[in-house]
């Protein structure tokens, strides 16, 4: 299973690089950061397909992080939500593939997200009603750091802590920086688990690299009945591209030559794995 | 005002018995508040519909995103909080996951304008036509009497998307008799005339025919249109009205700039213009006040109309 895992994942980051590459630049940092993430999301725990897509009692994911969407949007094509062509369509005039999730252009987008803050709330919503429907199906969402110095975060998190949304589980990811740099430079998170703990929720914190910690996790979550979930991804911006990862400001990108050139070295060596990974698989 | 009667009902009465009638006929429909359901009277109503109502605490941000929620599982929100919070403070909420995200969500803004009395400037909405007038898609009413709230409420249950009606809270002048209807995208034509057109929405209306009486006096015949539809407008009964008498006056509790006396004009100066004089709030803030001082200070009263009439036809 994890070796099926772990190709899902080196695709997404595959598909996530050879996007924005083609695209030129983009949010590459906290896209990167949350590949792990989604691949457990969408690849083992999520009963999210094409198919039952358009049902309501089904488990729903939205990423509040809505700058992240080229992540979001490699792993709905390799779901087959779409044509892999379509994803170097991003950003492009006229595209389904804008670089904030909107759910009226790209098959599989739950919610329109990017305006910060936002996304949270929506899921609090839609995990208040699928509760209220006697739903046994779990509502996830992704928010950033940063992202949590949007005080409409801690509103939704009030929220959910009251309604005892215990399908409910929120990532934060963790990646330490946000546009302008480093979080705790900018508004210092302090022990963002911690903070959830105390607002509430059932919260813990893992390697949010580690893709058997994150599914161990949700898991653990899940045995209790009382409280909404929080798991503190603990990650990188620019996450499994070690030239990235180091950068300095790697919020959004627009590489250099010499950069493009790490970057597509970078998307050969993870091609190289993927067809291994394929090859050994028997496909 | 004399001659014209106040309404049985408060128009919060209104709203929380029009919720209860939905609720129980749909369980696909939830009332949101955030913390305001004895100012709308929910709170009499909401032990009938305990599953269907949730107080959201004061939230209002949250709140849009919760109402964003419950419509993608195809539930009908209606979301209720005081005009300014529903709009200055959660407009990117309402522009980003409701009305862009193109999701179903019923908004109801009270205490409008000067109505808002002793709450004072902080919670005087001279703003909130011309914000969600500003959103793509968004239909915008101002409701004048308890028949008309009520019937806007039904109507936007059954139609798809985003929908703010504004109201007062107590009791309105009553206008309408329960077999009026009121389509959107339409006026009422209340009253016909040949010199001049008041168009008025919300307690402006009964200023507008009170100085409808006032004028005939003088020797003025003068139209009066109840303008609900703010959004869209009614541009139809607007080049009628401005074909007919030439000048027309809007008469609004709210900003002239952004709400209907500013809908009437770029609609008539399209396909019509005549001159719009616009009675409404001028670059003021609010203030605590009893109304009828506030529709004094704030230029809203039937002499202001009356006076910009007799003015602009040389009388």
């Amino acid at each position: 299973m994890m070796n099926d895992l772990e190709l899902f994942r080196d695709e997404i980051r595959l598909w996530t690089l050879k996007q924005l590459n083609h695209l030129g630049f983009g949010h590459y940092g906290g896209s990167l950061s949350i590949v792990e993430t989604l691949a457990v999301l969408y690849g083992k725990e999520m009963n999210v397909t094409t198919e039952n897509f358009k049902e309501i009692d089904r488990d729903h994911f939205i990423l509040s992080k809505g700058h992240a969407g080229p992540a979001l949007y490699a792993t709905l094509a390799l779901k087959g939500f779409f044509p892999m062509d379509t994803l170097f369509t991003l950003n492009q005039n006229g595209t389904t593939l804008p670089s904030h999730p909107d759910r009226n252009l790209t098959p599989g987008v739950e919610m329109t997200t990017g305006s910060l803050g936002q996304g949270i709330s929506v899921a609090v919503g839609l995990a208040t009603s699928l509760k209220l429907s006697g739903s046994t199906h779990y509502t996830y969402t992704i928010v950033g750091d940063g992202e949590l110095n949007e005080g409409q975060c801690w509103e939704a998190a009030q929220f959910a802590a009251h309604h005892r949304l215990n399908r409910l589980v929120v990532f934060v990811d963790e990646n330490k920086k946000q546009l302008d740099g480093w979080t705790k430079d900018i508004i210092e998170p302090f022990d963002l688990a911690e903070k959830f703990r105390s607002f509430g929720f059932w919260s813990t914190k893992v390697d949010g690299a580690n893709m058997e910690a994150i599914h161990q996790a949700i898991t653990e979550g899940k045995e209790q009945t009382e409280k909404p979930i929080c798991i503190v991804l603990d990650t990188t911006k620019g996450q499994g591209i070690p030239y990235l990862e180091e950068k300095e400001a790697n919020h959004h990108i627009r590489p250099s030559e010499e950069e493009v050139d790490i970057i597509r070295q970078a998307i050969e060596q993870l091609e190289k794995k993927v067809s291994g990974s394929k090859k050994e698989a028997g496909r | 005002m004399t001659q014209f009667q106040l309404d049985e009902k408060e128009m919060r009465q209104v709203y929380a018995e029009t919720i209860l009638d939905l609720a129980k006929k749909d369980p696909n429909v939830i009332s949101l508040d955030a913390d305001l359901m004895s100012s709308i009277s929910m709170n009499k109503v909401s032990p009938q519909i305990s599953d269907q109502v949730i107080n959201c605490g004061i939230m209002e941000a949250n709140m849009m995103g919760v109402a964003a929620g419950f419509s993608l599982t195809n539930k009908i929100p209606f979301v209720h909080t005081f005009a300014q919070f529903a709009t200055r403070r959660a407009f990117d909420q309402l522009f980003v996951s409701l009305a862009y995200a193109k999701l179903n969500v019923k908004i109801l803004g009270s205490d409008a304008g000067v109505t808002a009395e002793h709450n004072g400037g902080t919670h005087m909405a001279f703003e909130d036509l011309g914000l969600v007038r500003l959103i793509p898609n968004a239909t915008v009413y101002e409701a004048s009497d308890s028949t008309m709230l009520r019937k806007l409420l039904e109507q936007s249950y059954g139609e798809y998307g985003v929908h703010y009606i504004r109201t007062i809270r107590k009791k309105a002048v009553k206008l309408y008799d329960e077999n009026e209807t009121f389509p959107r995208g339409k006026g009422k034509l209340l009253r016909e005339g040949k010199d001049v057109c008041i168009v008025a929405s919300g307690i402006m209306v009964a200023e507008a025919l009170q100085a409808a009486n006032e004028l005939e006096k003088k020797g003025i015949d003068a139209m009066v249109i109840d303008m609900y539809s703010i959004k869209p407008v009614d541009a139809e009964l607007l080049t009628y009205a401005a074909e007919k008498t030439g000048l027309i006056i809007t008469a609004e509790n709210h900003n002239v700039i952004g709400g209907l006396g500013s809908a009437v004009a770029e609609t008539l100066s399209e396909i019509k213009p005549v001159p719009v004089m616009r009675i409404g709030v001028r670059e003021k803030f609010g203030q605590v006040g009893k109304v009828e001082y506030l529709k004094q200070f704030y230029g809203l009263t039937t002499n202001d109309i009356v006076n910009t009439a007799l003015e602009k036809l040389g009388k």
